[in-house]
Protein backbone atom coordinates (compact mmCIF):
# COMPACT_ATOMS: atom_id res chain seq x y z
CA UNK A 1 0.00 0.00 0.00
CA UNK A 2 0.98 3.42 -0.77
CA UNK A 3 -0.06 6.44 -0.61
CA UNK A 4 -1.69 8.60 -3.34
CA UNK A 5 1.81 10.72 -3.21
CA UNK A 6 3.63 7.89 -4.53
CA UNK A 7 6.12 7.83 -1.90
CA UNK A 8 7.03 4.94 -0.47
CA UNK A 9 4.93 3.78 2.35
CA UNK A 10 5.63 4.63 5.90
CA UNK A 11 7.38 1.54 7.69
CA UNK A 12 6.30 1.39 11.28
CA UNK A 13 7.81 -1.78 11.91
CA UNK A 14 11.34 -0.41 10.77
CA UNK A 15 13.69 -0.51 13.71
CA UNK A 16 17.26 0.80 14.86
CA UNK A 17 19.01 -2.58 13.69
CA UNK A 18 22.30 -1.40 15.56
CA UNK A 19 20.21 -0.41 19.16
CA UNK A 20 18.02 -4.19 19.48
CA UNK A 21 21.38 -5.92 18.21
CA UNK A 22 22.50 -4.70 21.41
CA UNK A 23 19.18 -5.56 23.52
CA UNK A 24 19.50 -8.81 22.14
CA UNK A 25 23.52 -9.50 22.85
CA UNK A 26 22.92 -7.94 26.35
CA UNK A 27 19.99 -10.63 26.96
CA UNK A 28 21.61 -13.46 25.31
CA UNK A 29 25.04 -12.52 28.00
CA UNK A 30 22.59 -12.24 30.96
CA UNK A 31 20.67 -15.56 30.88
CA UNK A 32 24.23 -17.60 29.78
CA UNK A 33 25.70 -16.02 32.83
CA UNK A 34 23.03 -16.42 35.10
CA UNK A 35 22.45 -20.20 33.65
CA UNK A 36 26.00 -20.76 34.51
CA UNK A 37 26.00 -22.63 31.09
CA UNK A 38 29.66 -22.88 29.31
CA UNK A 39 28.06 -22.70 25.82
CA UNK A 40 25.03 -22.17 23.69
CA UNK A 41 23.36 -24.95 21.63
CA UNK A 42 21.77 -24.01 18.54
CA UNK A 43 19.62 -25.64 16.00
CA UNK A 44 20.22 -24.50 13.25
CA UNK A 45 18.43 -25.34 10.44
CA UNK A 46 19.76 -23.03 6.96
CA UNK A 47 16.62 -20.38 7.64
CA UNK A 48 16.84 -16.75 8.49
CA UNK A 49 15.45 -17.29 12.70
CA UNK A 50 18.13 -19.62 13.46
CA UNK A 51 20.76 -17.63 11.45
CA UNK A 52 20.10 -14.63 12.84
CA UNK A 53 20.20 -16.32 16.38
CA UNK A 54 23.87 -18.08 15.29
CA UNK A 55 24.87 -14.45 14.38
CA UNK A 56 23.75 -12.86 18.08
CA UNK A 57 25.37 -15.64 19.84
CA UNK A 58 28.50 -14.74 18.42
CA UNK A 59 28.40 -11.46 19.19
CA UNK A 60 27.22 -11.24 22.83
CA UNK A 61 29.50 -14.38 24.25
CA UNK A 62 31.97 -15.69 21.25
CA UNK A 63 31.70 -17.76 18.76
CA UNK A 64 33.72 -19.98 20.53
CA UNK A 65 31.12 -20.68 22.97
CA UNK A 66 28.37 -21.34 20.30
CA UNK A 67 27.36 -25.05 19.35
CA UNK A 68 25.48 -25.29 16.61
CA UNK A 69 23.36 -28.85 15.35
CA UNK A 70 21.90 -29.57 12.02
CA UNK A 71 19.63 -32.19 12.11
CA UNK A 72 18.70 -32.92 8.84
CA UNK A 73 15.66 -35.27 7.85
CA UNK A 74 15.88 -36.94 4.30
CA UNK A 75 13.32 -34.84 2.93
CA UNK A 76 15.04 -31.74 4.01
CA UNK A 77 16.08 -29.25 1.22
CA UNK A 78 20.01 -29.99 0.51
CA UNK A 79 20.13 -26.30 -0.01
CA UNK A 80 19.32 -25.69 3.79
CA UNK A 81 22.19 -28.01 4.50
CA UNK A 82 24.65 -25.97 2.36
CA UNK A 83 23.35 -22.87 3.74
CA UNK A 84 23.60 -23.82 7.19
CA UNK A 85 27.07 -25.10 6.72
CA UNK A 86 28.05 -21.25 5.11
CA UNK A 87 26.69 -20.06 8.48
CA UNK A 88 29.24 -22.66 10.28
CA UNK A 89 32.20 -21.29 7.95
CA UNK A 90 31.63 -17.56 7.80
CA UNK A 91 31.78 -17.99 12.41
CA UNK A 92 33.80 -20.76 12.93
CA UNK A 93 31.66 -21.92 15.57
CA UNK A 94 31.36 -25.62 16.53
CA UNK A 95 29.30 -27.54 14.48
CA UNK A 96 27.28 -31.42 14.67
CA UNK A 97 25.58 -33.20 12.33
CA UNK A 98 23.15 -35.40 13.32
CA UNK A 99 20.68 -36.53 10.87
CA UNK A 100 17.00 -37.39 12.84
CA UNK A 101 16.15 -39.17 9.88
CA UNK A 102 16.78 -42.91 11.79
CA UNK A 103 14.61 -41.93 14.89
CA UNK A 104 11.85 -40.45 12.74
CA UNK A 105 11.40 -43.64 10.66
CA UNK A 106 11.54 -45.60 13.53
CA UNK A 107 8.68 -43.58 15.41
CA UNK A 108 6.63 -43.87 12.22
CA UNK A 109 7.54 -47.62 11.89
CA UNK A 110 6.53 -48.17 15.69
CA UNK A 111 2.26 -47.19 15.12
CA UNK A 112 -0.20 -49.24 14.82
CA UNK A 113 -0.18 -51.64 11.85
CA UNK A 114 -1.87 -49.30 8.61
CA UNK A 115 -1.64 -46.43 10.43
CA UNK A 116 -0.71 -43.23 8.09
CA UNK A 117 1.17 -40.44 9.08
CA UNK A 118 0.05 -36.59 7.88
CA UNK A 119 2.56 -34.34 7.08
CA UNK A 120 1.72 -32.00 9.92
CA UNK A 121 2.12 -34.87 12.33
CA UNK A 122 5.46 -36.08 10.79
CA UNK A 123 6.40 -32.47 11.17
CA UNK A 124 5.45 -32.20 14.43
CA UNK A 125 7.74 -35.60 15.64
CA UNK A 126 10.37 -34.10 13.63
CA UNK A 127 10.27 -30.66 15.65
CA UNK A 128 10.11 -32.68 18.88
CA UNK A 129 13.01 -34.96 17.80
CA UNK A 130 15.01 -31.92 17.04
CA UNK A 131 13.97 -30.54 20.86
CA UNK A 132 14.95 -33.92 22.19
CA UNK A 133 18.70 -34.03 20.48
CA UNK A 134 18.90 -30.27 21.22
CA UNK A 135 18.25 -31.02 24.89
CA UNK A 136 20.81 -33.87 24.68
CA UNK A 137 23.52 -32.06 23.11
CA UNK A 138 23.41 -29.01 25.57
CA UNK A 139 23.55 -31.71 28.77
CA UNK A 140 26.57 -33.01 26.63
CA UNK A 141 28.53 -29.56 26.47
CA UNK A 142 27.10 -28.12 29.55
CA UNK A 143 25.19 -26.06 27.56
CA UNK A 144 22.08 -24.32 27.59
CA UNK A 145 19.68 -24.61 24.44
CA UNK A 146 18.71 -21.07 22.81
CA UNK A 147 15.25 -20.65 20.94
CA UNK A 148 14.73 -19.69 17.40
CA UNK A 149 11.12 -18.65 16.88
CA UNK A 150 10.01 -15.81 16.05
CA UNK A 151 7.50 -13.07 17.02
CA UNK A 152 4.98 -13.53 13.63
CA UNK A 153 5.21 -17.29 14.07
CA UNK A 154 4.84 -17.12 17.69
CA UNK A 155 1.68 -14.72 17.30
CA UNK A 156 0.21 -17.16 14.50
CA UNK A 157 0.66 -20.14 16.26
CA UNK A 158 3.17 -21.29 13.37
CA UNK A 159 5.52 -23.59 15.52
CA UNK A 160 5.22 -27.09 17.32
CA UNK A 161 4.92 -26.99 21.34
CA UNK A 162 7.41 -28.53 23.11
CA UNK A 163 9.20 -28.72 19.84
CA UNK A 164 10.86 -26.09 18.16
CA UNK A 165 8.94 -23.47 20.58
CA UNK A 166 10.96 -25.34 23.43
CA UNK A 167 14.32 -23.39 24.36
CA UNK A 168 16.07 -21.81 28.13
CA UNK A 169 15.31 -18.44 26.69
CA UNK A 170 14.72 -16.89 23.43
CA UNK A 171 16.36 -13.39 22.10
CA UNK A 172 14.34 -12.75 18.78
CA UNK A 173 10.66 -14.23 19.84
CA UNK A 174 9.42 -10.25 20.22
CA UNK A 175 10.83 -9.39 16.51
CA UNK A 176 8.72 -10.23 13.51
CA UNK A 177 9.75 -11.47 10.46
CA UNK A 178 10.25 -8.75 8.61
CA UNK A 179 12.82 -7.54 11.53
CA UNK A 180 14.42 -10.49 11.75
CA UNK A 181 15.38 -9.82 8.19
CA UNK A 182 16.32 -6.20 8.70
CA UNK A 183 18.39 -7.19 11.88
CA UNK A 184 20.28 -9.90 9.46
CA UNK A 185 21.36 -8.26 7.15
CA UNK A 186 22.85 -5.33 9.34
CA UNK A 187 24.55 -8.74 10.97
CA UNK A 188 26.21 -9.94 7.95
CA UNK A 189 23.43 -13.06 7.71
CA UNK A 190 24.44 -14.14 4.23
CA UNK A 191 22.02 -13.00 1.53
CA UNK A 192 20.82 -15.85 0.22
CA UNK A 193 19.68 -17.00 3.52
CA UNK A 194 17.84 -13.79 4.30
CA UNK A 195 16.20 -13.83 0.26
CA UNK A 196 14.87 -17.01 0.10
CA UNK A 197 11.46 -17.95 1.27
CA UNK A 198 10.99 -18.81 4.53
CA UNK A 199 10.11 -22.29 4.59
CA UNK A 200 9.49 -25.12 7.37
CA UNK A 201 11.24 -27.88 5.17
CA UNK A 202 8.96 -30.59 5.87
CA UNK A 203 8.18 -31.24 2.07
CA UNK A 204 10.61 -30.31 -0.83
CA UNK A 205 9.51 -27.11 -2.33
CA UNK A 206 7.43 -25.99 1.00
CA UNK A 207 7.36 -22.50 2.00
CA UNK A 208 5.71 -21.00 4.87
CA UNK A 209 3.55 -18.41 2.59
CA UNK A 210 2.80 -21.16 0.21
CA UNK A 211 1.58 -22.60 2.64
CA UNK A 212 0.14 -19.82 4.96
CA UNK A 213 -1.59 -17.98 1.96
CA UNK A 214 0.28 -15.14 3.50
CA UNK A 215 3.36 -13.09 2.93
CA UNK A 216 5.22 -11.85 5.63
CA UNK A 217 5.20 -8.24 5.01
CA UNK A 218 1.53 -8.01 5.18
CA UNK A 219 0.77 -10.60 8.02
CA UNK A 220 3.29 -8.41 10.11
CA UNK A 221 1.50 -5.30 9.85
CA UNK A 222 -1.67 -6.64 10.48
CA UNK A 223 -0.03 -8.81 13.64
CA UNK A 224 1.09 -5.12 14.48
CA UNK A 225 -2.09 -3.65 14.20
CA UNK A 226 -4.10 -6.46 16.11
CA UNK A 227 -1.50 -7.10 18.81
CA UNK A 228 0.75 -3.73 19.62
CA UNK A 229 -1.85 -1.46 19.00
CA UNK A 230 -4.98 -3.62 20.26
CA UNK A 231 -7.13 -2.26 16.86
CA UNK A 232 -10.34 -3.58 16.69
CA UNK A 233 -10.05 -5.59 13.12
CA UNK A 234 -12.80 -3.20 11.66
CA UNK A 235 -10.15 -0.51 11.99
CA UNK A 236 -7.73 -3.19 10.29
CA UNK A 237 -10.06 -3.86 7.77
CA UNK A 238 -10.81 -0.28 7.21
CA UNK A 239 -7.10 0.52 6.38
CA UNK A 240 -7.71 -1.53 3.61
CA UNK A 241 -6.20 -5.31 4.47
CA UNK A 242 -8.43 -7.78 3.31
CA UNK A 243 -10.89 -8.67 5.28
CA UNK A 244 -10.55 -12.44 4.77
CA UNK A 245 -6.97 -12.26 5.70
CA UNK A 246 -7.64 -10.23 8.81
CA UNK A 247 -10.14 -12.37 9.94
CA UNK A 248 -8.24 -15.40 9.03
CA UNK A 249 -4.72 -14.11 11.33
CA UNK A 250 -6.88 -13.20 14.17
CA UNK A 251 -8.56 -16.47 14.21
CA UNK A 252 -5.31 -17.94 14.26
CA UNK A 253 -3.74 -15.96 17.21
CA UNK A 254 -6.84 -17.05 19.21
CA UNK A 255 -7.04 -20.58 18.33
CA UNK A 256 -2.74 -20.73 19.54
CA UNK A 257 -3.02 -18.48 22.90
CA UNK A 258 -2.08 -22.16 24.38
CA UNK A 259 1.06 -22.64 22.83
CA UNK A 260 2.39 -19.76 24.06
CA UNK A 261 1.97 -20.37 27.64
CA UNK A 262 2.75 -22.83 30.49
CA UNK A 263 0.51 -25.61 31.21
CA UNK A 264 -1.87 -24.88 34.02
CA UNK A 265 -1.29 -26.51 36.93
CA UNK A 266 -4.85 -27.69 38.94
CA UNK A 267 -4.49 -25.30 42.20
CA UNK A 268 -5.08 -27.84 44.95
CA UNK A 269 -2.72 -26.67 47.58
CA UNK A 270 -1.58 -23.61 49.99
CA UNK A 271 1.15 -22.36 47.47
CA UNK A 272 1.44 -23.03 43.97
CA UNK A 273 3.71 -22.78 41.30
CA UNK A 274 2.60 -20.78 38.58
CA UNK A 275 -0.35 -19.16 40.09
CA UNK A 276 1.30 -17.48 43.77
CA UNK A 277 4.57 -19.64 43.79
CA UNK A 278 6.28 -16.94 41.75
CA UNK A 279 10.62 -16.62 41.82
CA UNK A 280 12.76 -15.63 39.43
CA UNK A 281 14.20 -18.67 36.96
CA UNK A 282 17.77 -18.66 38.85
CA UNK A 283 16.91 -17.93 42.41
CA UNK A 284 20.84 -16.95 43.92
CA UNK A 285 21.31 -18.61 47.21
CA UNK A 286 20.63 -15.97 50.42
CA UNK A 287 22.70 -16.70 53.42
CA UNK B 1 29.54 29.40 43.91
CA UNK B 2 28.04 25.63 44.81
CA UNK B 3 29.20 23.37 42.22
CA UNK B 4 29.17 19.85 42.84
CA UNK B 5 30.18 16.53 40.73
CA UNK B 6 27.48 14.01 40.54
CA UNK B 7 28.20 10.46 39.73
CA UNK B 8 25.30 8.45 37.59
CA UNK B 9 26.04 4.49 38.56
CA UNK B 10 24.11 2.89 35.40
CA UNK B 11 25.46 -0.52 37.26
CA UNK B 12 23.70 -4.17 36.06
CA UNK B 13 22.38 -5.48 39.48
CA UNK B 14 22.30 -9.60 39.85
CA UNK B 15 18.64 -10.32 40.51
CA UNK B 16 18.43 -11.28 43.91
CA UNK B 17 22.09 -11.38 44.61
CA UNK B 18 22.64 -9.25 47.94
CA UNK B 19 26.57 -9.93 48.46
CA UNK B 20 27.14 -10.07 44.75
CA UNK B 21 25.06 -6.16 44.81
CA UNK B 22 26.82 -4.96 47.79
CA UNK B 23 30.62 -5.49 46.12
CA UNK B 24 29.40 -3.67 43.05
CA UNK B 25 28.55 -0.47 45.08
CA UNK B 26 31.55 -0.81 47.54
CA UNK B 27 33.51 -0.53 43.99
CA UNK B 28 31.44 2.12 42.57
CA UNK B 29 31.54 4.61 45.65
CA UNK B 30 35.41 4.24 45.59
CA UNK B 31 35.41 4.46 41.99
CA UNK B 32 33.18 7.99 42.09
CA UNK B 33 35.86 9.35 44.93
CA UNK B 34 38.44 8.44 43.00
CA UNK B 35 37.16 10.94 40.26
CA UNK B 36 35.96 13.12 42.77
CA UNK B 37 32.38 12.99 42.75
CA UNK B 38 30.31 15.00 45.89
CA UNK B 39 27.26 12.39 45.00
CA UNK B 40 27.32 9.07 43.81
CA UNK B 41 23.57 7.90 42.10
CA UNK B 42 22.80 4.37 41.83
CA UNK B 43 19.36 3.08 40.05
CA UNK B 44 16.28 1.63 41.29
CA UNK B 45 16.32 -1.44 43.42
CA UNK B 46 20.37 -1.49 42.82
CA UNK B 47 21.31 -3.90 45.62
CA UNK B 48 18.48 -6.26 45.06
CA UNK B 49 17.13 -6.24 41.32
CA UNK B 50 13.97 -5.64 40.14
CA UNK B 51 12.25 -8.71 39.07
CA UNK B 52 12.22 -10.01 42.52
CA UNK B 53 8.54 -11.65 42.63
CA UNK B 54 8.49 -14.20 45.92
CA UNK B 55 12.07 -13.04 46.35
CA UNK B 56 10.97 -9.42 47.52
CA UNK B 57 10.88 -10.47 51.62
CA UNK B 58 13.64 -12.67 51.69
CA UNK B 59 15.92 -9.88 50.04
CA UNK B 60 14.19 -6.71 51.98
CA UNK B 61 16.23 -5.08 54.76
CA UNK B 62 15.18 -2.53 57.77
CA UNK B 63 16.88 0.74 57.34
CA UNK B 64 19.01 -0.20 59.76
CA UNK B 65 20.08 -3.34 58.88
CA UNK B 66 24.11 -3.81 59.69
CA UNK B 67 24.93 -4.39 56.06
CA UNK B 68 23.24 -0.86 55.09
CA UNK B 69 25.38 0.76 57.75
CA UNK B 70 28.43 -0.70 56.76
CA UNK B 71 27.77 0.70 52.91
CA UNK B 72 26.88 4.32 54.75
CA UNK B 73 30.64 4.21 56.68
CA UNK B 74 32.23 4.34 53.34
CA UNK B 75 30.39 8.01 52.79
CA UNK B 76 31.81 9.18 56.02
CA UNK B 77 35.08 10.43 53.42
CA UNK B 78 32.71 11.38 50.23
CA UNK B 79 31.34 11.49 48.68
CA UNK B 80 27.46 10.62 49.72
CA UNK B 81 25.81 7.95 48.05
CA UNK B 82 21.99 7.35 46.81
CA UNK B 83 21.22 3.43 47.46
CA UNK B 84 18.08 1.48 46.43
CA UNK B 85 16.61 -1.57 48.45
CA UNK B 86 13.50 -3.04 49.45
CA UNK B 87 12.62 -1.38 52.95
CA UNK B 88 10.68 -3.65 55.71
CA UNK B 89 9.03 -2.13 58.28
CA UNK B 90 8.07 -2.91 62.10
CA UNK B 91 4.71 -4.15 60.59
CA UNK B 92 6.06 -6.13 57.87
CA UNK B 93 5.00 -4.09 54.78
CA UNK B 94 7.69 -4.11 51.70
CA UNK B 95 8.74 -0.67 49.75
CA UNK B 96 11.10 -0.29 46.86
CA UNK B 97 13.06 2.45 48.79
CA UNK B 98 15.87 5.05 48.38
CA UNK B 99 18.52 5.53 50.87
CA UNK B 100 20.63 9.07 51.03
CA UNK B 101 23.80 7.78 52.75
CA UNK B 102 25.91 10.72 54.13
CA UNK B 103 28.89 11.58 56.50
CA UNK B 104 28.70 7.87 57.52
CA UNK B 105 25.00 7.54 57.90
CA UNK B 106 21.58 6.61 56.63
CA UNK B 107 20.71 10.22 56.75
CA UNK B 108 17.09 9.95 54.77
CA UNK B 109 14.61 7.44 52.85
CA UNK B 110 12.51 8.20 50.26
CA UNK B 111 9.64 5.49 49.55
CA UNK B 112 7.99 4.74 45.90
CA UNK B 113 4.88 6.08 45.95
CA UNK B 114 3.45 5.41 42.24
CA UNK B 115 3.93 1.50 41.94
CA UNK B 116 3.06 0.41 38.50
CA UNK B 117 1.04 -2.31 38.52
CA UNK B 118 -0.02 -2.56 34.62
CA UNK B 119 1.13 -4.18 31.08
CA UNK B 120 4.46 -5.31 31.77
CA UNK B 121 4.77 -3.76 35.76
CA UNK B 122 3.17 -6.27 38.95
CA UNK B 123 4.92 -3.91 41.46
CA UNK B 124 1.92 -3.22 44.01
CA UNK B 125 1.33 -7.58 44.05
CA UNK B 126 4.71 -7.44 45.85
CA UNK B 127 4.74 -3.94 47.43
CA UNK B 128 3.72 -1.38 49.41
CA UNK B 129 3.36 2.08 48.41
CA UNK B 130 5.06 4.87 50.07
CA UNK B 131 2.77 7.77 52.04
CA UNK B 132 5.47 10.67 51.88
CA UNK B 133 6.73 12.97 50.12
CA UNK B 134 9.70 14.57 51.50
CA UNK B 135 12.46 16.78 50.24
CA UNK B 136 15.53 16.90 52.88
CA UNK B 137 19.10 18.99 52.86
CA UNK B 138 22.21 17.32 52.81
CA UNK B 139 25.93 18.87 52.20
CA UNK B 140 26.83 16.80 49.22
CA UNK B 141 30.67 17.47 49.51
CA UNK B 142 30.12 21.11 50.54
CA UNK B 143 31.34 22.46 54.02
CA UNK B 144 27.43 23.61 55.16
CA UNK B 145 25.66 20.74 56.47
CA UNK B 146 21.99 21.07 54.35
CA UNK B 147 23.40 23.24 51.97
CA UNK B 148 21.66 21.45 49.08
CA UNK B 149 18.15 20.95 48.95
CA UNK B 150 17.86 17.49 47.04
CA UNK B 151 14.33 15.34 46.60
CA UNK B 152 14.57 11.41 45.82
CA UNK B 153 11.54 10.02 43.14
CA UNK B 154 12.04 6.52 42.36
CA UNK B 155 10.62 5.99 38.89
CA UNK B 156 7.33 5.93 38.23
CA UNK B 157 6.88 8.67 40.78
CA UNK B 158 7.88 10.88 38.11
CA UNK B 159 5.21 10.00 35.76
CA UNK B 160 3.18 11.69 38.30
CA UNK B 161 4.16 15.31 38.12
CA UNK B 162 2.35 15.93 41.56
CA UNK B 163 4.94 14.43 42.87
CA UNK B 164 8.75 16.23 41.40
CA UNK B 165 6.21 19.21 41.93
CA UNK B 166 5.55 18.60 45.55
CA UNK B 167 9.17 18.28 46.14
CA UNK B 168 10.54 21.33 44.29
CA UNK B 169 7.74 22.74 46.69
CA UNK B 170 9.18 21.59 49.63
CA UNK B 171 12.52 22.88 48.81
CA UNK B 172 14.67 20.39 46.20
CA UNK B 173 16.89 22.33 44.28
CA UNK B 174 18.08 18.74 42.81
CA UNK B 175 15.16 16.24 41.96
CA UNK B 176 17.09 12.54 41.84
CA UNK B 177 15.17 9.49 40.06
CA UNK B 178 16.30 6.43 40.62
CA UNK B 179 15.25 3.83 37.70
CA UNK B 180 14.76 0.10 36.71
CA UNK B 181 12.84 1.32 33.50
CA UNK B 182 12.69 -1.61 30.96
CA UNK B 183 12.89 -1.13 27.10
CA UNK B 184 10.33 -1.17 24.97
CA UNK B 185 8.94 0.12 21.58
CA UNK B 186 11.82 -0.42 19.51
CA UNK B 187 11.36 1.93 16.46
CA UNK B 188 13.12 4.19 14.07
CA UNK B 189 10.04 6.45 14.49
CA UNK B 190 11.29 6.90 18.48
CA UNK B 191 13.89 9.27 19.67
CA UNK B 192 17.09 6.72 20.19
CA UNK B 193 15.23 4.15 18.63
CA UNK B 194 13.31 3.27 21.61
CA UNK B 195 9.75 4.63 22.75
CA UNK B 196 10.88 4.31 26.05
CA UNK B 197 14.20 6.44 26.12
CA UNK B 198 12.09 8.97 24.16
CA UNK B 199 8.77 9.50 26.65
CA UNK B 200 11.32 9.23 29.44
CA UNK B 201 13.61 11.75 27.75
CA UNK B 202 10.73 14.48 27.32
CA UNK B 203 9.58 13.50 30.79
CA UNK B 204 13.00 15.04 32.19
CA UNK B 205 13.74 17.58 30.32
CA UNK B 206 9.79 18.79 31.37
CA UNK B 207 9.99 17.87 34.93
CA UNK B 208 13.29 20.11 35.23
CA UNK B 209 12.12 23.08 33.35
CA UNK B 210 8.47 23.15 35.24
CA UNK B 211 10.27 22.90 38.43
CA UNK B 212 13.41 24.81 37.37
CA UNK B 213 15.50 22.25 39.44
CA UNK B 214 18.12 19.98 38.18
CA UNK B 215 17.16 16.24 37.37
CA UNK B 216 19.64 13.36 37.69
CA UNK B 217 17.89 10.33 36.51
CA UNK B 218 20.33 6.92 37.16
CA UNK B 219 18.68 4.48 35.09
CA UNK B 220 20.08 0.89 35.47
CA UNK B 221 20.85 -1.81 32.39
CA UNK B 222 20.97 -5.66 32.37
CA UNK B 223 18.50 -8.10 32.14
CA UNK B 224 15.54 -9.37 34.99
CA UNK B 225 14.14 -12.47 32.96
CA UNK B 226 12.34 -10.85 29.84
CA UNK B 227 12.72 -7.21 30.58
CA UNK B 228 16.07 -5.80 29.32
CA UNK B 229 17.27 -2.44 30.85
CA UNK B 230 18.08 0.79 28.72
CA UNK B 231 20.02 2.58 30.93
CA UNK B 232 20.51 6.29 29.28
CA UNK B 233 21.20 7.72 32.57
CA UNK B 234 21.48 11.71 32.21
CA UNK B 235 21.47 15.17 34.10
CA UNK B 236 19.03 17.83 33.35
CA UNK B 237 19.85 21.89 34.23
CA UNK B 238 16.82 23.65 35.60
CA UNK B 239 16.91 25.32 31.57
CA UNK B 240 15.32 21.81 30.79
CA UNK B 241 18.85 20.98 29.06
CA UNK B 242 20.67 17.76 28.85
CA UNK B 243 24.13 18.49 30.52
CA UNK B 244 24.89 15.39 30.25
CA UNK B 245 24.06 11.56 29.58
CA UNK B 246 25.04 7.83 29.48
CA UNK B 247 25.31 5.04 26.85
CA UNK B 248 21.89 2.70 26.11
CA UNK B 249 22.34 -0.96 27.38
CA UNK B 250 25.82 -0.11 28.64
CA UNK B 251 27.37 0.06 32.10
CA UNK B 252 28.73 3.35 33.05
CA UNK B 253 29.73 6.02 35.55
CA UNK B 254 28.29 8.81 34.53
CA UNK B 255 29.76 12.35 35.69
CA UNK B 256 28.40 15.93 35.23
CA UNK B 257 29.04 19.19 37.26
CA UNK B 258 26.34 20.98 38.39
CA UNK B 259 26.34 24.62 39.90
CA UNK B 260 23.15 24.85 42.45
CA UNK B 261 23.56 29.10 42.23
CA UNK B 262 21.85 28.24 38.33
CA UNK B 263 18.96 27.27 40.41
CA UNK B 264 18.19 30.39 41.81
CA UNK B 265 18.84 32.18 38.60
CA UNK B 266 16.69 30.31 37.32
CA UNK B 267 13.73 30.92 39.31
CA UNK B 268 14.59 34.43 39.12
CA UNK B 269 14.21 34.41 35.45
CA UNK B 270 11.44 32.07 35.33
CA UNK B 271 9.31 32.28 39.25
CA UNK B 272 7.13 29.12 38.38
CA UNK B 273 7.38 27.75 41.85
CA UNK B 274 6.71 30.84 43.40
CA UNK B 275 3.71 31.39 41.42
CA UNK B 276 2.54 28.04 41.94
CA UNK B 277 -1.16 28.43 43.31
CA UNK B 278 -1.12 25.71 46.44
CA UNK B 279 -4.75 26.66 47.99
CA UNK B 280 -5.91 26.56 44.50
CA UNK B 281 -4.76 23.27 43.72
CA UNK B 282 -5.68 21.85 46.93
CA UNK B 283 -9.16 23.71 46.80
CA UNK B 284 -9.63 22.04 43.34
CA UNK B 285 -8.26 18.37 44.66
CA UNK B 286 -10.46 18.88 47.74
CA UNK B 287 -13.51 19.06 45.59
CA UNK B 288 -12.75 16.65 43.00
CA UNK B 289 -12.26 14.24 45.75
CA UNK B 290 -15.49 15.11 47.39
CA UNK B 291 -17.23 14.64 43.66
CA UNK B 292 -15.78 11.34 43.66
CA UNK B 293 -16.97 10.58 46.80
CA UNK B 294 -20.01 11.21 46.13
CA UNK B 295 -19.86 13.97 49.37
CA UNK B 296 -20.72 17.12 46.83
CA UNK B 297 -23.17 18.09 44.21
CA UNK B 298 -21.65 17.31 40.92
Amino acid sequence: MSDDTGRAPHDELAIDPEMVAAMCRSFITSHVTSTGAERVVLGLSGGIDSALVAYLTAAAIGADRLTVVLMPTASSSPSSKADAEAIVSDLGCQSELISIEAPLAALIANLPAGESVTPVRRGNMAARLRMTTLYDRSALHRGVVVGTGNKSEILIGYSTIFGDAASAFNPIGDLYKTQVRELSRHLGVPTQIIEKAPSADLWPGQTDEGEGGFDYPTLDRVLYRIVDRRLPLEDVIAEGFDRDFVERVSEMIRRSEFKRQMPPIAKVGGRSSGSDYLYPRRRPKLD
Amino acid sequence: MRRRVLALAQIAPTLGDLAQNFAVHQEKIAESRAAGADLVIFPELSLTGYQLQDLAPEVAMRRTDPRLAALAKLTSGGPSAVVSFVESTDDHRLFAAAALLEGGEVRHVARKCYLPTYGLFDERRFLAAGDAIRATRAALGGSVAGDVGIGIGVCEDFWHPTLPAILAQDGAELLINVAAGPARGASVDADQGLGSAASWGTLLRATAALTTSYVAFTNRVGVDESLIFWGGSRVIGPDGVVIAEAPLFEEALLLAEIDLDEVARARSALPLLRDERLELTRREYDRIIATRAGLEEV
